[in-house]
């Protein structure tokens, strides 16, 4: 089985073919936006972070947008950068540069303010959609595909069939030679033993339960029970009682094989099999560890109904919530229906999933896609603004 | 073929959960300790949330997915509503001292 997708110089394949704006700091997202609106073919990552932070912080922003900017869905990039800010922007574009797309930068104190740099932007912008459009569309093997999974907006329903659906899609991919990445942390506490089991070694094991003890720790810093928190209040009016339970139901979507490696937040993964990102499970931060982790389709099921996309890489809605389904018809893209006792219907629902994913990858869109729905991503932090 | 009114995903459960809405009064079939129950819901229970399969004793393991997802805060009888009014969760308690009980 194959799929048809654009070409990178780093023998990455990318499932679309956007020129990516990226702001380096917060205080470049007007600027960022303003160009993304006037050129077609662009796409605008906006963030809050890359300035007045803690070292420890900024290195994890800076790792995450040099990532992004790998994405393969990204024929090339525009920084924009304010000039002032704590990341070194320059850092960020000769380490874009080194998969070999090309990577140009503005700043807007430079550029004499925002009109002149939506301007300096737009041109740069315009003539780098020109040149990604002559890239062809090549057929390629599915052991190319990157697909990463995330669950948001759960309920009962998630746990009981969106997960383990998405999860065999996810064995599918495995199975054909892809790459395979999942996270949101948070929601391995209570059900971090199941997938210590399947960690390929005991070291794997370990570093699966140093994040899960890292993450837990923080929210036990700050003197509550994080309940209401996580799981959310909507996870709660959907019938989720406890983070255990809404764990034990969300890292079914991970699927059955054996657990590679375990990766720090905006890492970039490289390799096949399947892998854990840490994150948070907050849908910004968690679509943007994702793509920086090389994924061209993420998997997102739902529940009560989670409606983001993400601004460069489709975002394919599965829910098992009938209601959700009826309710949310232009978010939704699979309704899959709770099997009757008895019934093993996960294995038919994860070949429907893959099948949808191999269209997607060759060019069909995404509800979240064709809404536009995405603008507002993040990047996860874990220091105070300072 | 009637839709199934209730789930219990593994056999160690003590919990079902409401594939309807469900009222105080309906009767639930559902297998627990190897035996077929009839259970008659002691409250409401909205679909997706969980009811009682069993007894279950203040302090004892709240089960679904055959694992441990909470704790009791009070006596729980068979056909309950089971959810945040009577269960705890064990972990992210940041209110407790040293963060465990």
């Amino acid at each position: 089985m194959s799929f048809l997708g654009y070409p990178r110089e780093d023998g990455q394949v990318g499932v679309r073919n956007y020129i990516g704006i990226i702001s380096t700091v917060v205080c470049a997202n007007d600027v960022t936006l303003k160009i993304s609106q006037q050129v077609e073919g662009t796409t605008a990552y906006l963030h809050d972070q890359g300035c007045t932070q803690t070292p420890i912080d900024l290195e994890t922003v800076k790792r995450t947008l040099i990532n992004l900017g790998k994405n393969p869905n990204l024929a090339g990039v525009l920084l924009v950068s304010l000039g002032c800010e704590s990341i070194v922007a320059e850092e960020i574009e000769s380490e874009i540069a080194k998969s070999g797309k090309p990577v140009k930068m503005i700043r807007i104190q430079e550029a004499g303010g925002m009109l002149p740099a939506i301007a300096q932007g737009s041109n740069i912008a315009h003539d780098m959609v020109v040149e990604a459009s002559k890239i062809g569309k090549e057929e390629f093997d599915d052991s190319k595909l990157v697909i990463a999974v995330k669950c948001g907006a759960s309920d009962t329903t998630s746990g009981l069939i969106s997960n383990p659906s998405a999860g065999s899609a996810l064995d599918i991919v495995n199975e054909l030679g892809g790459t395979c990445i999942f996270g949101e942390t948070t929601e391995f506490l209570g059900a971090e033993h199941t997938l210590v089991r399947r960690a390929v070694n005991k070291e794997i094991g370990e570093k699966i339960i140093n994040i899960v003890t890292r993450m837990e720790d923080r929210t036990k810093r700050m003197g509550v029970d994080m309940r209401g928190g996580q799981p959310t209040t909507g996870n709660i009016k959907g019938g989720l009682t406890t983070i255990e339970d809404k764990s034990l139901g969300a890292v079914i979507k991970s699927g059955t094989k054996p657990i590679d490696d375990v990766y720090e937040y905006g890492d970039k993964v490289t390799k096949k099999g399947l892998y854990i990102v840490d994150s948070p499970g907050r849908e910004p931060e968690f679509l943007t560890a994702a793509a920086a982790a090389g994924a061209q389709i993420i998997i997102f099921t739902t529940g009560i109904g989670a409606p983001q996309g993400f601004p460069f890489v489709p975002v394919l809605k599965v829910t098992g919530n009938p209601n959700t389904y009826k309710k949310l018809y232009d978010h939704i893209d699979i309704y899959i229906e709770i099997p009757e006792k008895g019934e093993n219907k996960i294995q038919e629902a994860g070949k429907e999933i893959f099948e949808e994913l191999e269209k997607i990858a060759s060019g069909k869109k995404t509800k979240s896609e064709v809404l536009g729905y995405g603008q507002f991503s993040n990047i996860f932090t874990v220091g105070p603004v300072i | 073929m009637a839709k199934k009114k209730s789930i219990v995903i593994n056999n160690k459960d003590n919990v079902a959960t409401a594939l309807i809405d469900l009222k105080t009064g309906d009767f639930l079939e559902e297998e627990f300790n190897g035996q077929v129950k009839k259970i008659e819901l002691k409250q409401d229970v909205p679909f997706g949330h969980k009811i009682s399969l069993t007894k279950i004793e203040e302090g004892s393991p709240i089960i679904k997915y055959g694992e441990v997802i909470g704790t009791a805060t009070e006596l729980i009888n068979e056909g309950d509503y089971v959810h945040i009014h009577n269960v705890k969760s064990n972990r992210g308690r940041g209110d407790l001292e040293g963060g465990k009980e």
